[in-house]
């Protein structure tokens, strides 16, 4: 126990250290430049952060999930696009580690990921499905014995010019119906990306995220041996949910954090004076709390859930509950930071103050977008008529 | 049973594929059924035999084939009658 918990003590020094010390003095210019937070995700490769979820006997740290998701926190803190680099990876990487059932070669390439610290992205969006994750239109096609090959038109991938590998979601046979998934893994010398737009957004411009179409050839022992449903169900979907929820709690408190040196440097101005900003303050205080509420809620549940019976994650009422959790995070981090700014005022607004909360004011409004809430709506209403207790 | 679960999948799966075609352990998410199209199933299912699925119950693996329904209607029943 005192091992685990010593292990993941060090590992979130580390990422904090490296949240301060690389991604802070980056954030601006990443923001302004959208460019790849690429000191941030060196550093966090010499600390050997990208394997830390990988259990020891397969070269990683084994950190907790709970670890994995303070690190998501602090990252948000300094720079809200390299928090969300490193959660996408570290989905999919917990994605892996949960349902390689065995299967040697992800057990080997897991090795390598740690060995080699390996950034993976993901492909899961696709032209043509309405957002619909659990939908794919491109397929594993067989070509000679044990090879297939695929091409995938993707709205969005992010930092996939930056990645070594891609995990695409893809129907598992050109005659499988939409909703019959496999995950195929692929390396850089296995795929190609051919971007089909450019990139320049309001917010989490960091994470360099153009449409791509997705062309590669792979032997069919990289295809993930679980059905993709189950591994959405019960680890893609809530684990997205819960590190996101984290990394956007994240820039919510530095933007709370800010708004709250804005009030104290007045009030040491004009000590004594009546302060009616410091009202709002406690105001957005309650906002964060309740931020803060839902998501530490939502990891606990999830972490016991895993603990139970990981099958529970694939009950509907459980499904609702980290749906919920995305829709209410993505909708209250944008809130607290837009409280910033209305605290802090034009010092909050100007882009180059120590108050300056645009950015994440702007990285915090992309979170209601990534899988709209409009569609996870569309589903919970569905779940709504027949789960019994939510 | 099985022949009921399949007139009720007949109205409410909207599978791609005749119903009648598939085999009793035939995966239905394969043959087609969305998961829009298994919770109208499920309500439909507890219209039909009058009963609640419970939480416990109301996931993919329940309801992924017309063996797996009846299987689970069966358990409700005997719960009811016990």
């Amino acid at each position: 126990m005192s091992i685990a918990v010593d292990r993941d003590e060090a590992f979130l020094e580390t990422v904090s250290a490296v949240a301060e010390e690389v991604a802070a003095p980056n954030a601006d210019e990443v923001d302004r430049d959208a460019r790849f937070p690429a000191e941030t995700i060196a550093a966090l490769r010499e600390n050997l952060a990208l394997s830390a979820f990988i259990p020891a006997e397969l070269g990683g740290a084994g950190v907790s999930f709970e670890a994995l998701a303070g690190a998501c926190f602090e990252l948000g803190r300094q720079c809200g696009a390299s928090a969300m680099v490193f959660a996408m990876h570290q989905i999919q990487v917990a994605t892996i580690v949960r349902h390689l059932d065995d299967a040697p070669w992800f057990e080997g390439y897991l090795r390598e990921v740690a060995s080699e610290q390996r950034l993976i992205a993901s492909v899961t969006s696709e032209v043509g499905t309405g957002g619909d994750m659990s939908r794919s239109i491109a397929s594993v096609e067989p070509m000679s014995a044990g090879v297939g090959r695929f091409e995938k038109q993707a709205p969005t991938v992010s930092y996939g010019a930056y990645a070594d590998d891609l995990l695409t979601t893809l129907r598992r046979s050109p005659d499988a119906e939409p909703g019959d998934q496999v995950c195929v893994l692929t390396r850089s010398d296995q795929h190609t990306l051919e971007p089909t737009g450019s990139w320049d957004p309001l917010g989490m411009r960091g994470t360099c995220s153009p449409g791509n179409i997705v062309r590669a050839e792979v032997p069919l022992e990289q295809v993930l041996p679980t059905q993709f449903a189950q591994v959405m169900n019960e680890s893609m979907v809530p684990i997205s949910h819960i590190l996101w929820s984290h990394l956007w709690l994240g820039i919510a408190t530095d933007a709370f954090a800010r708004a709250r040196a804005f009030v104290r440097a007045a009030a040491k101005r004009k000590p004594g004076e009546p302060l009616p900003v410091a009202i709002r303050l406690s105001v957005l205080m309650s906002e964060l709390s309740l931020l803060r509420a839902e998501v530490s809620s939502g990891l606990r549940e999830f972490v016991e859930a895993s603990a139970e019976d990981r099958a529970q994650l694939s009950e509907m009422a459980t499904i609702l509950r980290f749906n919920n959790l995305k829709i209410a995070a993505s909708e209250q981090a944008p809130r607290v930071c837009q409280g910033a700014l209305g605290v802090c005022g034009i010092v909050g607004f100007k882009n180059d103050t120590p108050f300056s909360v645009g950015r994440h004011l702007r990285d915090t409004m992309s979170a209601c977008l990534m899988v709209a809430n409009e569609r996870i709506h569309q589903t919970n209403a569905s779940l709504l008529l027949i789960a019994k207790e939510v | 049973m099985n022949d009921e679960i399949r007139e009720i999948l007949k109205g409410h799966a909207r599978l791609p594929v005749d119903v009648d075609s598939l085999a009793d352990d035939a995966d239905l998410y394969e043959a087609g059924m969305t998961s829009h199209a298994s919770v109208n199933l499920m309500l439909a299912l507890e219209d039909h035999f009058d009963l609640e699925f419970p939480d416990h119950m109301l996931k993919r693996s329940v309801f992924e084939s017309i063996e797996a329904i009846g299987r689970a209607l069966g358990e409700l029943r005997t719960e009811a009658a016990a």
